[in-house]
């Protein structure tokens, strides 16, 4: 019986063990097979990013050093320690405590602490408080119930939900820093390949930089609670090479493409409750409540990356939002067929 | 149903009305009853909240899943959330205190016995108005029937005009009524440790358990009443026109922030120190030694109640603070890991050179100690402000306050119940659905709450519904809910060991457990006067000397 149960208490220590390291490897592969679609804090694709990884990986291994001792020595006392069938009734020796014990326990874990506490330190400044280069990108994040405007004051451009910013060379580096401002309640910006979180907080404006260092899409997601859909407040990150994010901005400063041949749906869309929250450039729809749909087609996702941007979920969407994102604020539009293929027509001109 | 009972003059008989006795139990005062109806209050909501989170976990098993609609899931994780920290954490410690304290401390009851059934009655009655808000929350265009605003009801999300309809107004008197009911507790708690001692018992003899809930109730006046404060605040906000945190009137979300986690924080400390002190109590007895360190483990409580208070913003890293506040957060949060750790070495150093005995309530002190480090562990991660920028909001602080809330507060409760159920009803837990009832909830704990920190570190936010497939996150969350069922059939056991026990359980005697504090020395059940003759004390632990007269601790102390 006894023999049976420091076996199980083995069993304990071996299998907690083994679940700890199962989870270190998961932490430790992750970062090779991650594609350019990952949000893994440990594959960090900029300088605040990477700072962050470097340090949680220098915390991991302190936190995995006392792991290993401190369990080794408790699962040692539990199983030296267990009471054997031949000494029932016998009390072990009654023994109170020891000053220099307990003085070695607690100067050990105080050097421990302010190591961690200075390297934290050092990378908060780092991060928080690095100046911003005259060659640095201005963009004013705004959190709406459930997506994400962006606006590019310096360069007259304004869209959603899909941010695009250039790749930072080191040599000559051009961050882009943002301001997170919120229309309505708490949210957070989080890319986790690109940078730590930051919350948009309604009245208190937050700034956050990245430069990222490779090319590609950044995804990340709403972090914090913000209402029901919350979960479908996606984030997409385009990291751009300087020649196509410069394009990029040249097609988003023109106005709408004007299409004479879907102008009944534009009309429709100008007649119906659409243009109280949406604007397209260089017409009268210039709501500000949803997102701005002037380059609509360029972005490969809608209602905040629900849903990919194809004719059939456009229409879906416009028809019953619930359909694709229940809770949305988006309002069912109850159009009729013929109204609804305008609409949508009209939709995949503006590119 | 009228009872036929005849009565004999002169003969007195144990058959009451069923009337009678819900009748004495409504109107008791006698701290042990009151004691177990907080308990027996507790495992209800237990429960309920149990089964919010299974609902939760068949949610999120699949990405893009449809079990339940966000709306009905936001309202789940608040409920479940809110339910068991005020409505099942807080009230099954003030139940083991109210039972314990006075019996440890070799006194009759409480110091104020119906401001004690007051505080308890209060807080019953915030649960139940918490979940009256599914049938009275109901009638406005657009109102959910249950608070969804999460456990921290962030503003502006609680204004009127993000919640409307009632179901934040029920949240907030419902945690405003227990929160006067857990300071009138707090009150009598350390009233009661500070006058009601039996001669002899002087602080530095008193057991750790009386020690450690001194330092609990003191912060829970602290921490509660900001809480309660701000409750105020957000009435008189939606219901009296006031701008505290109503952001679009030029009012600040951060206020919110600040008065929530003052509480907040402290709060972890006020459900995890009692939890330290049934390990203090427990792990002794079985391993057959004294406390190791008595007078460090009582000053390393008394600097985490002091620390504890200053470390509130660790929970906002995200939301802007500056460089020097974020650094200040991070070494106050880093240090109250060391007196932490003293702990955790103390109750090694107690078990080193003992004869541990494996019964159940040392089988789940043992499981709390190893997960309690790992818990503490992820604590200094989450510490350190920089780290945190990328793991607060995810999975991975859900992994991490599950293990010190489940790994931690649970195991811990359950040790305690194992450990005191033969005093509190005369007979012993089985010990064979003990074991089933310990290992099948290790292995599900272990199962969903190891596997919960790495979709955390892989992007996954907290309190989303649902989530995109292929982004590393799909099998590790159907572990994880399986976990959740292999828990949930655990408890099922263990309320079944409740039940039969109760009725068919080993008697337990007086002192089961060759134990050494005062609730050992009278009867199991102990009479309505606890001791017939206050007892006399002479050290920390009175019935050792009473055991080995010839080798007393009042000799070495």
């Amino acid at each position: 019986m006894l023999k049976m149960k420091s076996w199980t208490l083995r069993f304990v220590a071996q299998t907690m063990l083994l679940l700890f390291w199962s989870a270190m490897a998961v932490w430790a592969i992750g970062p090779k097979d991650s594609s350019p679609h990952g949000t893994n804090i440990f594959a960090p694709a900029s300088t605040p990013a990477k700072a962050i990884s470097d340090l949680s990986v220098f915390v991991l291994v302190i936190t995995g050093i006392i792991f290993v001792v401190v369990f080794a020595l408790l699962a040692y006392s539990v199983i030296k320690f267990r009471g054997r069938a031949v000494d029932a009734g016998r009390e072990p020796a009654q023994v109170y405590g020891s000053t220099q014990i307990e003085l070695a326990w607690t100067i050990i874990p105080i050097l421990i602490v302010i190591v961690l506490f200075l390297a934290t330190a050092r990378v908060l400044h780092a991060v928080q408080d690095a100046p911003q280069p005259p060659g640095a990108i201005e963009v004013t994040a705004i959190g709406h119930q459930y997506w994400w405007e962006f606006r590019y004051p310096k360069l007259g451009v304004v869209t959603a939900n899909e941010l695009h910013i250039p790749v930072s060379n080191p040599a000559n580096p051009t961050p882009t820093f943002l301001t997170l401002l919120s229309a309505d309640t708490d949210h957070s910006f989080w890319i986790p390949e690109l940078a730590g979180k930051t919350d948009l907080i309604p009245n208190h404006p937050n700034r956050m930089w990245m430069d990222p260092l490779r090319t590609g899409i950044f995804l990340g997601q709403c972090a914090q609670y913000c209402g029901v859909q919350h979960a479908k407040m996606l984030l997409r990150v385009s990291v751009d090479s300087p020649a196509d994010f410069a394009a990029w901005v040249r097609g988003q400063q023109q106005p709408a493409v004007q299409d004479a041949s879907v102008a009944t749906g534009r009309r429709v869309f100008e007649s119906n409750a659409c243009m109280n929250c949406h604007a397209v450039a260089g017409t009268n729809a210039n709501g500000r409540f949803g997102p701005d749909l002037t380059h609509l087609m360029i972005r490969a996702t809608i209602a905040s990356g629900a849903a990919s941007n194809t004719p059939e979920n456009l229409r879906l969407w416009i028809q019953d939002p619930n359909a694709i994102k229940p809770g949305s604020l988006m309002p069912a539009m109850k159009l009729n067929d013929s109204d609804l293929d305008a609409v949508v027509s009209y939709m995949e001109t503006l590119r | 149903m009228s009872s036929n009972a005849i009565t004999i003059p002169g003969v007195q008989i144990d058959e009451k009305p069923w009337v009678d006795t819900l009748h004495e139990w409504v109107t008791t005062v006698d701290h042990k009853r009151l004691g177990v109806l907080y308990i027996l209050y507790a495992l209800l909501f237990l429960v309920v909240a149990g089964v919010e989170a299974l609902i939760i976990r068949i949610q999120l098993m699949f990405p893009h899943n449809h079990f339940v609609s966000p709306q009905v899931f936001n309202r789940l994780f608040t409920m479940h959330g809110t339910t068991m920290v005020f409505f099942m954490g807080m009230p099954i410690l003030f139940g083991f205190a109210n039972y314990l304290v006075p019996l440890m401390i070799g006194a009759r009851d409480m110091a104020f016995p119906r401001l004690n059934a007051f505080s308890f009655w209060l807080s019953a009655m915030g649960g139940f108005l918490l979940y009256f808000s599914l049938v009275g929350a109901n009638g406005l265009y657009g109102a959910g029937n249950a608070p969804d605003a999460g456990w921290w009801a962030y503003a502006p999300l609680t204004a009127r005009a993000f919640s409307p309809g009632h179901s934040t107004d029920y949240w907030t008197l419902a945690l405003l009524v227990s929160g006067f009911g857990s300071i009138g507790t707090a009150i009598n708690i350390i009233a009661t440790i500070l006058c009601m001692r039996c001669p002899g018992m002087k602080l530095n003899r008193m057991p750790l358990l009386a020690w450690l809930n001194l330092v609990m109730a003191g912060m829970v006046l602290l921490a509660v009443s900001p809480l309660t404060a701000a409750q105020f605040m957000l009435l008189i906000d939606r219901y009296l026109g006031g701008h505290f945190f109503d952001t679009q009137a030029g009012g600040s979300a951060m206020l919110w922030m600040h008065f929530f986690w003052i509480f907040g924080h402290p709060e972890v400390y006020v459900l995890i120190i009692p939890c330290f002190a049934f390990m203090s109590e427990i792990i002794p007895v079985f391993s057959r030694k004294p406390i190791f360190g008595y007078p460090v483990m009582v000053a390393a409580t008394v600097c985490i109640g002091f620390v504890s208070m200053s470390v509130w913003a660790h929970h906002m890293f995200s939301v802007g603070m500056n460089s020097y506040a974020n650094s200040f957060f991070t070494i106050t949060t880093m240090a109250v890991g060391v007196p932490t750790g003293i702990k955790i070495f103390n109750w090694l150093g107690t078990m080193w050179g003992g004869k541990i005995q494996f019964k159940v309530p040392m089988l789940f002190c043992i499981a709390f100690l190893f997960q309690f480090l790992t818990a503490g562990l992820t604590g200094i991660m989450l510490g350190s402000a920089a780290f945190d920028s990328q793991l607060t909001l995810s999975y991975f602080v859900v992994a991490h306050f599950h293990y010190t809330l489940v790994g931690g507060v649970v195991f811990g409760v359950f040790a305690a119940l194992y450990y005191w159920y033969p005093k509190i009803t005369g007979r012993i837990l089985n010990e064979t659905l003990g074991k089933l009832h310990f290992w099948l909830f290790l292995i599900g704990f272990h199962l969903t709450f190891d596997l919960m920190h790495i979709p955390g570190l892989l992007g996954m936010p907290r309190r989303i519904y649902t989530y995109e497939p292929g982004r590393g996150w799909d099998t590790v969350n159907l572990l994880i809910s399986v976990g959740g069922f292999i828990q949930a059939i655990a408890v099922v056991i263990f309320a079944a060991n409740l039940v039969v026990s109760y009725f068919k359980g080993k008697k337990a005697g007086n002192d089961p457990w060759d134990a050494w504090t005062l609730e050992w020395a009278t009867s199991s059940p102990p009479p309505a006067y606890n001791f017939a003759s206050i007892p006399l004390v002479a050290s920390r632990r009175p019935l050792w000397d009473l055991k080995h007269p010839e080798d007393p601790d009042s000799r070495y102390e």
